[in-house]
């Protein structure tokens, strides 16, 4: 004798049905409205379809259940709004970037800088040569400076959990909320303005690693708490010292933990543009010397586009964008597959 | 298989006096000499339980009820009358499906992602799993205590208890003399009359209990399902509690889930005895309590009471 | 000889001082982490430093009214030239620009962002709901040039048009009027634009929050026979509350610094602006941004005391509202 499971509690077909027929009438009632008034376009039909579509499917409930319904509904109207509030700009950008990022791009882009043209020349010349080169640079230069500062602070709160580990801790989230264009000012006022030094990419990299290290510090600082303490334990029962014990033992365990903080921490900075106009320069010419002269990065090249305003040059900074989306999504994509592939040891 | 049926018909011709037919049978010598001396407990408590009050009906009847957690087919056919009026008790070794069957019947287990069910629940002849059923005015009618006392510490001892007609907006005349009912039903009146503004957090464990059972006699329910509501409590409370099942019966019907079956033959009337071995829980046996624990029909029944397993 | 007559010891035990000297290797070890660990405190302290000290003349000489003055004149040209008038430097009016488009951005991002949060812990699918967490993360990570962008080219039409009708059928209340129909590149359209910057903060914050409300307490309520509504009002939303005040001074902080995508959809202009749909103002970051270009070093100076007051004002945020969601979680209520 085989029974069928069944889930009584979902919404039955009529119900769905009615359901359907009353955002349908919804729809329609707001056109009318907007056909017949002064409202233009799709903004207010959908505005209004989607308050005649709660309010309508509200009633209902209320009608069929009583008022505790007619609230429960309409909680559910706001939720769906809610969300669907928010996927509508995320979906507007991301196809605005796909959409507009690959007009500039051509076969000569990857190869020439903008030395040789202004960003309103036609798009078929000059390039995002210079950029890319400055942002590696830049990029490796953080990587230097804040992962062995970020996961040593984060070695400091969860292994030594030295004295003022709770000031540190709520430092490091401070430091996190840093406005972008702080930390480059200061790069600017410390070592640049007053001291006969010009801009430099390295500059540049000393800026975004002010807001890369809080990232890795606090990603890593909860990687790091994952690791059981029984594995600590065993290292030290074999008479390791701590810091064999943390090098041979711990840090292998949160390995793939610690590069999704990493990768994240590179996320963070590798689309920062505010901090980068106080400290590169933003050269248009390919430099290679990270430590001397002014030097190009993505973020400023599309800056520079913008500030630009021509529409060749408005072509150029989507393309800019596009390319740096690539990066980011890449970036995540590798977080994310890390970090569900870890094995918990 | 039979032998539940026979259980069912026999409490199917029972109604709410049989209290006193127990009782004499007893005084007869009735009982056999294998069976455990949970018979007497069940006994001289159905004994001191009279039945002179009118139960408002409960009609609350399991037919055929089948559960599953995604795949996992949890509890199988399923079928029970639960007495107007009475104290039935759910008994079984853990993981027999007593606390899923239980959840079947208010509704709380299509709360389980994956949560599937088969069957009919019926209270008063209508099935709260009917298509167009408010199943918030189900819930209302059929009550649930918890194994681990869960008042909103939010709230105060007062507010925890009207906290049920605030969260289903139900219309009370006397606010006041509703509170002083329930607390005083559950027993906790006098503990607690001079303290209603302190926060519900600050009792002991069986005081916070009698607190959540006064809160689900406020929205006035026929049936209360109690699952293991002791089983995190000290024998104090505990004995508490079982007094305040014995009033609550008078007006109600209780189910209880409990692992522990001296409790079951003190608190209550009916039995039922639920067992999985290996695949989906089943009903066993359903018996009255006496009979249960002294002449159970059925061979895994008799283990069960007499201990030698579970 | 009995056993009375023996002396017997005082055998109370005392207990030992342990001592574990650290090997050298340790000590190092221990010296270095804490090197790296005091990294943020010492950064942190060279920030505020160095920011004061470089614009320590003009605080000095402006006093408080750097930050309540509303006028910001530099005497000397950037050619290096001396202007006619006396140099004044005071941030307020970009002061009331950071606060106007900062809350702008909270009136319309935290009713998204609480209302997407209960959709995802209370209504979504699990594997919506997962999907949906990543697609939030990422949006974090969205760089804010591509915001300004995306800003000025996509929403910057729409947000007119909303503009105009709020100016039309509202314009009787005081901030929606204009005195001239310029309604481009207003603080209306940056608020806009950070509301969608700080959503995905303050949604990631508040769906947490939600998704730990005690499952006890839930089932309570719902046995009690209360509708979805009724438990989310008197069970999750009063147990997260204060975590999402927290999340929404975050993105507060967050909106007060932002600089590029402000700089790239509002028209700055030194000037308190209330009237939001009018296209002027500006906040202190992107005045910042504005200014350093053709700056002369007195100016320098006056834009690095601009940065500190900036620094103070979004750290003092941030601290706080880090100090709020840390509340929620330590409840235990």
């Amino acid at each position: 004798m085989t029974v069928t499971p069944i889930k009584p509690w979902r919404a039955t077909k009529r119900d769905i049905l009615t359901q359907l027929i009353v955002i349908f009438l919804s729809l329609v009632a707001a056109y009318l409205i907007v056909a017949n008034t002064g409202f233009e376009g799709r903004l207010p039909l959908v505005a209004f379809f989607g308050v005649f579509s709660i309010c309508a499917l509200a009633l209902i409930s209320g009608l069929q259940r009583g008022k505790e319904a007619a609230k429960d509904s309409f909680l559910a109207g706001a939720a769906y709004v809610g969300v669907f509030a928010l996927l509508l700009p995320v979906v507007s950008i991301l196809w605005t970037v796909v959409s507009r990022g690959t007009a500039a791009i051509y076969s000569g882009f990857f190869t020439t800088d903008m030395s040789q043209d202004p960003f309103s020349s036609p798009l078929t010349d000059g390039g995002i040569k210079h950029a890319l080169i400055g942002t590696l640079w830049l990029i490796t230069i953080a990587l230097i400076i804040s992962v062995p500062l970020g996961i040593l602070t984060a070695l400091y709160l969860t292994e030594t959990k030295g004295p003022g580990s709770g000031l540190i801790r709520f430092l490091v989230q401070a430091m996190s909320g840093i406005p972008s264009i702080v930390a480059g000012l200061f790069i600017y006022s410390a070592l640049i303005s007053g001291t006969g030094r010009g801009f430099s990419g390295f500059m540049g990299a000393l800026a975004l690693s002010i807001l890369m290290i809080p990232t890795v510090a606090r990603t890593a600082e909860e990687v790091l708490k994952l690791v059981p303490p029984d594995l600590r334990e065993a290292g030290l029962a074999l008479g390791a010292t701590q810091w064999k014990t943390v090098a041979l033992v711990v840090l292998p365990a949160a390995k793939s933990g610690l590069v999704t903080a990493v990768i994240l921490g590179v996320a963070r900075i590798a689309g920062e543009t505010a901090p980068l106009l106080f400290t590169t320069g933003g050269a248009d010419a390919t430099n290679l010397n990270p430590m001397d002269d002014n030097m190009g990065t993505i973020p400023f090249y599309i800056w520079k586009a913008l500030i630009d305003g021509s529409p060749e040059a408005a072509s150029r900074a989507w393309a800019g964008i596009f390319i740096l989306m690539l990066a980011v999504l890449a970036l995540f994509g590798t977080a994310r597959y890390l970090s569900r592939s870890r094995t918990v040891r | 298989m039979s032998d539940d049926m026979l259980g069912k018909k026999e409490e199917n011709g029972m109604n709410a006096t049989t209290a006193a037919d127990t009782t004499n049978s007893i005084a007869s010598g009735a009982d056999q000499p294998h069976s455990s001396g949970l018979g007497a407990v069940a006994a001289a408590s159905a004994a001191k339980r009279t039945r002179t009050e009118q139960p408002f009906g409960s009609g609350l009847e399991a037919r055929n009820v089948h559960a599953w957690f995604g795949k996992y087919h949890a509890i199988s056919d399923m079928s029970l009358d639960f007495p107007t009026g009475t104290v039935t008790a759910l008994i079984g070794p853990s993981g027999c499906g007593k606390s899923t069957f239980l959840r079947t019947l208010n509704r709380m287990h299509e709360f389980i992602p994956g949560a599937a069910m088969a069957g009919e629940v019926l209270l008063h002849g209508k099935d709260i799993y009917a298509p167009g059923t408010d199943v918030t005015k189900i819930r209302l009618k059929i009550g649930m205590v918890f194994q681990k006392p869960n008042p909103f510490p939010s709230m105060t001892i007062g507010e925890n208890v009207l906290a049920g007609i605030k969260l289903a907006q139900l219309k009370v005349s006397d606010k006041k003399e509703l509170l002083e009912e329930c607390l005083e039903r559950a027993g906790l009146w006098n503990e607690v009359k001079d303290r209603l503004d302190q926060p519900g957090g600050s009792l002991s464990g069986g005081q916070q209990q009698r607190l959540c059972i006064a809160r689900s006699l406020a929205v006035r329910p026929e049936v209360l399902l109690m699952d293991e509501p002791c089983s995190a409590l000290d024998p104090g409370s505990t004995l508490k509690i079982e007094e305040t099942i014995a009033e609550l019966a008078k007006t109600m019907t209780v189910i209880i889930v409990t692992h522990n079956m001296q409790q079951a033959a003190r608190v209550s009337d009916y039995t039922a005895f639920l067992l999985s071995d290996g695949g989906p829980g089943q009903l066993i046996e359903f018996a009255p309590t006496r009979e249960i624990f002294t002449r159970p029909k059925d061979k895994r029944t008799e283990n069960y009471v007499t201990g030698r397993f579970g | 000889m009995t056993i009375a007559d023996v002396e017997r010891p005082n055998l109370a035990p005392t207990p030992r001082a342990l001592v574990t000297k650290p090997r050298i290797s340790d000590q190092i070890f221990r010296g270095i982490v804490a090197l790296g660990g005091f990294s943020s405190l010492i950064i942190l302290g060279l920030i505020a430093a160095y920011l004061f000290f470089r614009g320590y003349s003009i605080l000095r000489s402006e006093g408080l009214s750097f930050i309540t003055g509303y006028e910001w004149v530099s005497s000397i040209n950037s050619d290096g030239t001396a202007g006619s008038e006396k140099s004044v430097y005071g941030v307020g009016a970009m002061l009331i620009g950071t606060l106007v488009t900062a809350l702008i951005a909270l009136v319309f991002g935290v009713p998204v962002a609480v209302f997407a949060a209960l959709y995802l812990t209370f209504f979504a699918p699990v594997r919506i709901r997962n999907f949906l967490v990543s697609v939030v993360d990422l949006m974090a990570a969205f760089p804010s040039i591509l915001f300004g962008l995306w800003g000025l080219y996509v929403l910057m039409e729409p947000g007119m048009y909303v503009a105009e009708l709020l100016n039309k059928y509202l314009g009787w209340i005081p901030i929606f009027a204009v005195p001239v129909p310029v309604f481009l590149r207003s603080p209306f359209i940056a608020g806009l634009v950070l509301s969608v910057m700080i959503i995905p903060i303050i949604t990631a914050i508040s769906r947490e929050i939600f998704a730990q409300t005690p499952l006890d307490r839930i089932q309570a309520a719902y046995a009690l026979g209360a509708s979805k509504w009724a438990m989310i009002k008197n069970v999750a939303f009063p147990y997260s509350y204060s975590g999402i005040v927290g999340g929404a001074m975050l993105g507060l902080g967050r909106a007060m610094g932002e600089t590029v995508a402000v700089f790239t959809v509002l028209n700055i202009l030194y000037q308190a602006n209330f009237k939001i749909l009018l296209g002027a103002g500006g906040n202190l970051a992107s005045h910042i941004i504005l200014k350093f270009g053709e700056a002369s070093e007195e100016e320098i100076k006056a834009l690095m005391a601009a940065g500190f007051v900036l620094f103070l004002l979004t750290l003092g945020v941030n601290m706080m509202a880090n100090l709020i969601v840390s509340r929620t979680g330590r409840r235990g209520r």
